[in-house]
């Protein structure tokens, strides 16, 4: 094994990687927000009274999670456009990432809104409330407590998927690596160096989540 | 203009689409044997096993498929090994797969109650005893339902096989994307074949999970 | 003029008959107990009277509005009648201020400053003028009953519905939960409960309505109907649950 791994030579591309790494962050913050808000409209159309609504939710669901991220992206991508739907890449990618995180987190609120005691509903009826006040006061907060930290590997799990949105020249960290690599022909240090700083990024999120949690959902004694 | 009628696309994409399960396969065979390992390692109350083990489940699932395709492709050249595509591809599927195979595993046989384990010893059953009569049949049964729905992750997952020139169902999609200039269509029907090749599985997967939940009240 | 009146009430799950004609009438400021064998329909009646539960046949005038389903009559009705059940109900990730607090401010528009010194109030009421802050599952089933009696009560309801509300409980809680209702009775407050509780129903009661296979069985002053039944299917209820 004449190979000697080279990382010094990475060094001259800092910048190139830091900004890949930056467009990452960014794109997962943007994904992650709209993703669980698009959970949880989905989540809220699949107990709705109207059936298009709850069908169409299911249909979404199953449609997303049965095909691979990367076919999505194409089609968003270039499928899109060829029916006049343009937009940039960077769009195409966000797009793809909230559509693809808003299905499977559709499904986890949901079933967290499947173990609501039916007693709370009742006793939030009697107290006068509207099925929007319910869904929103009284369903939703515990729902999603519950589900908390499917959520969380959930957006984990997008945010490692968001490497392929390099694919279509989204100037994130894979794509920064692809970049390097292509420029220095250091492939493997390239990649694992890009690899590493996603273990890193997906080990402060659930740092970041679980502290969020923490602070939200705390039953400790409230002054008031 | 493109001289591809629908059908041509079609039965090209499907042609491609044998490579997909071909590769899914070979994935989910290899994953589940080094799987079946860590998870052996995973359970065997040894503490330095039991860290290999966690830090490999760790890499693989806290960094994307495509690095470690990636990786695979072009470390493995380093060493001296000349790889193709395809090797690359089952290697790396293999790996990934393995890490959540065990992972799935180990919280079946963790799941079990520990009277289990209790009323084995007080019968006098060994470690091994325990394990080959007591603990594995009763989690291979309530393994099989997540087993089968991750089954659809590395279905999904060979996709990225084509990113480093595997020519698969979606590579077959962008090279026939290319030659038709029809993407709205060409994709549409790669995204319902992979579509038709999931869907069934996941159905399996909640039908056996619902059954085992009946039984399981039952008992 | 009655506050509630049940007339010819009937109620169908499927084709099980679970209420068969029920009438009813309660005056402002009656407490009423009702009494009977698990699956006689209370539970079921006590629902239809605020519109948790559908009804086929007949009809419910409470405060002079026709009972329904309708979620705009039941968000009207809950101005009217406040309803407390076996299980508690509080809502887990709200603190018991505010679980008392949301109603009155989401329905009845109150301000927060009000809506607070409103919930403080019925508190002490309930006395709980200690837990304000603190979340329900830090609270004893006894002490959560009571914060869900206190919700109830900062809508100003005119009529309570009490499902059972200390089968629930363990037995040196019951005590507790039991003045609450007292006192509320000797304020005047109108309450309808469904109960086991046979010397709560004699002593603070003036109203038993026994309830036997869907139908108003025997009914009548408390103490009278209690001591001296006419019915055997009373006679032999009163001998199972003393
Ligand atoms: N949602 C429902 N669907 C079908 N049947 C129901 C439903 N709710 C109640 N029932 C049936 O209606 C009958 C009356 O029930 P209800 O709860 O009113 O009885 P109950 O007198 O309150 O009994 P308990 O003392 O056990 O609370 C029972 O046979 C019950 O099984
Ligand atoms: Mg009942």
């Amino acid at each position: 094994m004449g190979y000697e791994l080279n990382f010094g030579a990475l060094l001259e591309y800092q910048d190139v990687l830091l900004s890949g790494l930056w467009m990452t962050v960014k794109l997962t913050v943007v994904s992650t927000l709209l993703g669980i808000m698009l959970g949880i409209l989905g989540a809220a159309a699949r107990r709705h009274r109207n059936p298009f609504l709850r069908h169409g939710s299911k249909a979404y669901v199953e449609l997303i999670r049965n095909t691979p991220f990367i076919v999505q992206l194409f089609f968003i991508f270039f499928g899109l456009p060829a029916i006049g739907i343009k937009m940039t890449e960077v769009e195409a990618g966000i797009l793809a990432l909230v559509i693809n995180l808003g299905a499977y987190l559709t499904e986890i609120i949901r079933a967290g809104i499947d173990n609501t005691p039916k007693g709370q509903i009742e006793a939030a009826r009697t107290l006068g409330l509207s099925s929007r006040q319910i869904f929103i006061r009284i369903i939703l907060p515990p729902a999603f407590q519950r589900v908390y930290s499917s959520v969380v590997s959930q957006c984990i799990i997008v945010m490692l998927g968001s490497a392929v949105v390099s694919q279509i020249s989204v100037q994130e960290l894979t794509f920064a690596a692809n970049f390097i690599q292509s420029r220095n022909f250091l492939s493997f240090e390239s990649y694992l160096v890009a690899a590493l700083l996603y273990l890193l990024l997906a080990f402060l999120m659930r740092l970041i989540f679980n502290l969020i949690g923490s602070r939200a959902f705390s039953r400790e004694e409230k002054q008031s | 203009m493109s001289q591809f009628t629908d059908w041509d696309i079609l039965r090209n994409l499907l042609l491609a689409a044998r490579w997909t399960i071909l590769l899914s396969l070979l994935a989910f065979a290899g994953g589940s044997i080094v799987g079946l390992l860590l998870t052996f390692m995973r359970i065997s109350r040894r503490k330095p096993l039991i860290w290999i083990t966690r830090i490999y489940i760790e890499i693989f699932q806290g960094t994307p498929l495509l690095m470690q395709l990636f990786i695979a492709f072009f470390g493995l050249g380093l060493l001296g090994i000349d790889v193709s595509a395809w090797t690359a591809a089952a290697l790396a599927l293999t790996l990934f797969s393995s890490a959540f195979l065990s992972d799935i595993w180990r919280g079946c046989v963790e799941s079990l109650p520990k009277g289990q384990w209790e009323a084995s010893r007080c019968l006098g059953l060994n470690y091994l005893q325990t394990m080959r009569y007591v603990i594995l049949p009763q989690a291979l049964r309530i393994a099989i339902p997540p087993t089968v729905g991750f089954s659809v992750q590395i279905v999904k997952g060979t996709a990225l096989a084509s990113i480093i020139g595997f020519v698969e169902l979606t590579k077959a999609g962008t090279m026939l994307n290319n030659a038709t200039f029809e993407p709205f269509k060409v994709f549409a029907m790669v995204a319902l074949i992979y579509f038709l090749l999931c869907y069934p599985l996941s159905r399996a997967s909640q039908y056996l999970e619902e059954k085992l939940n009946v039984a399981g009240k039952r008992a | 003029m009655s506050l509630v009146s049940v007339r010819d009430v009937h109620k169908y799950f499927g084709d099980l008959h679970v209420l068969k004609g029920i009438d009813l009438d309660v005056k402002a400021g009656e407490v009423v107990s009702i009494i009977g064998r698990s699956g006689s329909g209370k539970s079921t009646l006590l629902r239809c009277m605020n519109g948790l539960e559908s009804y086929d046949q007949g009809a419910i005038i409470l405060d002079g509005m026709e009972v329904s389903t309708d979620e705009f009559q039941v968000r009207k009705l809950s101005q009217s009648v406040g309803m407390v059940f076996q299980s508690f109900n509080l809502f887990p990730h709200l603190t018991v201020g505010e679980n008392i607090m949301l109603a009155p401010t989401l329905i009845k528009k109150t301000n927060k400053a009000e809506a607070k010194k409103l919930a403080q109030e019925v508190l002490e009421k309930v006395g709980l003028g200690d837990k304000f802050g603190q979340y329900p599952e830090k609270l004893s089933g006894g002490q959560q009953q009571r914060v869900a009696i206190a919700r109830s009560l900062a809508m100003k309801p005119k009529v309570l519905l009490c499902d059972e509300i200390t089968s629930a409980l363990d037995p040196e809680l019951v005590g507790d939960v039991l003045k609450v209702l007292e006192q509320l009775a000797a304020e005047g407050m109108t309450l309808i409960l469904v109960t086991h509780e046979m010397n709560f129903a004699r002593d603070v009661g003036d109203r038993v309505v026994f309830m036997h296979q869907g139908k108003v069985h025997e009914t009548g002053d408390a103490k009278t109907v209690l001591a001296d039944p006419q019915t055997p299917e009373l006679r032999q209820f009163i001998g199972a649950v003393l």
